[in-house]
């Protein structure tokens, strides 16, 4: 399975078999990991020196095994705001992925279960994202949010939150109508309503998505 | 004393030690008292006898560790040390100091000395003198008459004796009165022993410091309760959960390279079922100890618990900061089982989790618009809940109608944890 490009990766993972397992899957996909670490030091370092394409990274890490992971990923973006940032968590936690979406601008951040690692295609294709600026969050964390979240969605029809909760899945518009077996003009359709109910005026299309994910995550 | 054998045993005898111990300590307790005070008092004017008169201050501490060596003479039971339920906060001269200066056993034993060097060891040495001393002089008649006395004795300073059938009738009497001076001493000894233990040693001190004594050993089951849950999520996470997701990961790469087939097919269902494992276990880890609390604390974790809870939950929840590890765990766990409880049970349509800290106290209040009649005694999760809670000195009450609204609410006292500690 080819990626449509080779990108340099950072890897911070303190389980040795995770590590050895990501590194072979990456590079099985045509990305080169340049340094895998094993703790959240370390991972700011080899960021300094290396200058990746995207980092990937655990939440639980040495030394206290608490979020060092999630902090010195959050630590990176204040230092390179558009540093694309894969964490692997877990956990499915809003907090997390909010202390997360709260660095930087809001682009090129994902946020997934370990689990998705599994599901090889869908991970390198969340990781494509996130390194083009993308914001992906697993669907586990979005079902979770979609249940309880109410104002200022409280306007969005039922299929218009279905679409936003595939956007901030990561998912194309394409990829949107597939699922939902809508024509592609639809989803377009669905997402210009979305972007005029969350009053977010016309500009850069893909920032405007990512800023209706964010908005739908905060909310 | 009541015993027939009283005389033959050893009491007697340990009255008498008692006694006498207590007038020697008392003499040297007032000698020290008097130099005490008067060099601190003298030199006070040029500051060097303060230190004295905190010394003297202090000197009941000492003198009562020594008169609860000596209650064991005449007392079986043990005498309990006061000082030593409430240990100084940190190390070093100073905290133990103005640790013993605050407490009031401190004071009361400084009292004691007092009375002891002032008052209580003449006495004691009065009884023992009079008790042996007259009953002996007695009973030596006859022997005084026959050595020293040449022919005659002095009965107690008071009547001669001349006829030896006198000095034997006396030395009888004297016998006599040796056994009644003999309960004489067990009884001013015991008198005694029982004013000691009164004033440095009381009974319910003793109670007080059992009960202590239990709720410490209730708080360190609980804490090791916590600590184990938490050793093995710990070991969960880096052993099973790690492991599974390398599996699924190499699952997920193998069905890459199969072709289709019955073989490809296999590994999809293998790969699924390692996957739902994975989530299993996942659940499983949080419901055990949820990262997000011991990461973020309990304001994060019980919003998680909302976004989880199958009834919409609003959280209202305003919180200085971190609060002490096992308030934060109680506190949490006392939120997840009302909101299960609320999606099992209630039929509510919103729930509603509120509350903050202030005044010492932490609340937390859960609410539901559900059909109410819910009994903490029915179940037991909230029964242990309710047990944890009051082992961290919290309430836990519930109100619940028949028709709603169910209102559960449990409050802690507790101080936010200061930035610097690590107390979560």
């Amino acid at each position: 399975m080819p990626a449509d490009r080779s990108l340099r990766v950072v890897l911070a993972e303190d389980s040795v078999l995770l590590r050895e397992g990501l590194i072979g899957l990456l590079g099985r996909c045509g990305h080169e990991v340049v340094a895998a670490v094993g703790d959240a030091e370390a991972l700011v370092a080899a960021v300094e020196e290396h200058e990746p394409d995207i980092v990937v990274t655990d939440v639980r890490m040495p030394p206290g095994f608490q979020d060092e992971g999630l902090h010195a990923a959050v630590r990176l973006r204040e230092r390179r705001p558009r540093l694309p940032v894969l964490v692997l968590s877990q956990y499915v936690q809003r907090t997390y992925a909010s202390a997360l979406l709260d660095s930087g601008d809001g682009t090129g951040i994902g946020y997934l279960l370990k689990d998705r690692v599994g599901q090889v295609e869908e991970f390198v294709d969340a990781l494509g994202e996130v390194a083009d600026g993308g914001t992906v969050v697993d669907p586990e964390v979005v079902r979770q949010l979609l249940r309880r979240r109410r104002d200022p969605l409280e306007r969005l029809t039922s299929r218009e939150r279905e679409v936003l909760a595939l956007i901030a899945e990561g998912k194309s518009n394409g990829a949107i109508a597939r699922e939902l077996v809508v024509s592609e003009a639809a989803v377009g359709k669905h997402i210009s309503n979305i972007l005029t109910k969350l009053d977010l005026p016309p500009a850069d299309e893909t920032h405007r998505r990512v800023l209706a994910v964010l908005a739908y995550l905060r909310a | 004393m009541s015993r027939p054998d009283f005389l033959l045993s050893a009491w007697p005898w340990r009255s008498v030690g008692y006694l006498l111990t207590g007038a020697v300590a008392g003499l040297f307790a007032l000698v020290a008292v008097v130099v005490l005070a008067a060099l601190g008092g003298a030199l006070a004017i040029v500051l060097v006898g303060l230190p004295l008169l905190v010394v003297l201050a202090l000197v009941g501490i000492p003198v009562a560790w020594g008169e609860r060596r000596r209650l064991r003479l005449v007392d079986l039971d043990p005498a309990l040390d006061l000082h030593q339920h409430q240990p100084p906060a940190a190390r070093g001269l100073w905290a133990w100091l103005t640790a013993r200066l605050r407490e009031q056993v401190t004071w009361r034993e400084l009292g004691y000395t007092v009375l002891f060097a002032g008052l209580l060891w003449p006495v004691d040495a009065l009884v023992i003198t009079v008790a042996l001393l007259f009953p002996l002089s007695m009973v030596v008649t006859p022997l005084w008459m026959a050595t020293i006395g040449e022919g005659e004795a002095k009965v107690l300073k008071q009547w001669t004796v001349t006829t030896w059938p006198t000095a034997f009738g006396v030395a009888v009497l004297g016998l006599l009165l040796m056994t009644l001076c003999a309960y004489l001493l067990g009884l001013a000894a015991g008198a005694r022993a029982e004013l000691t233990r009164l004033l440095i040693a009381p009974r319910d001190a003793e109670l007080d410091a059992k009960v202590v004594e239990l709720t410490r050993s209730r708080v360190r089951l609980v804490d090791a309760f916590e600590a184990e849950r938490r050793r093995i999520e710990r070991d969960l996470h880096d052993g099973a959960q790690q492991r599974l997701v390398a599996l699924t990961m190499t699952l997920g790469l193998a069905r890459l390279d199969a072709p289709p087939g019955p073989l490809a097919d296999q590994l999809a269902k293998a790969h699924e079922e390692a996957g739902k494992a994975l989530a299993e276990l996942r659940e499983l880890i949080h419901g055990i100890h949820p990262k997000v609390l011991a990461d973020y604390g309990l304001e994060a974790a019980v919003l998680d618990a909302a976004d989880r809870s199958a009834v919409p939950v609003d959280v209202d929840l305003e919180l200085p900061g971190r609060l002490p590890q096992a308030v934060e765990a109680a506190a949490y766990f006392v939120v997840c089982e009302a909101l299960a409880n609320v999606g099992r049970h209630s039929g509510a349509a919103r729930a509603e989790v509120s509350g903050g800290h202030g005044g010492g106290r932490l609340v937390l209040e859960v609410r539901d618009d559900g059909c109410g009649g819910a009994d903490a005694a029915a179940g037991t999760g909230l029964t242990g809940l309710a047990d944890r809670v009051s082992v961290l000195d919290g309430r836990l009450s519930l109100s619940s109608p028949p028709g709603g609204p169910t209102l559960l609410r449990v409050e802690f006292p507790c101080d936010p944890c200061r930035p610097t500690d690590r107390c979560a």
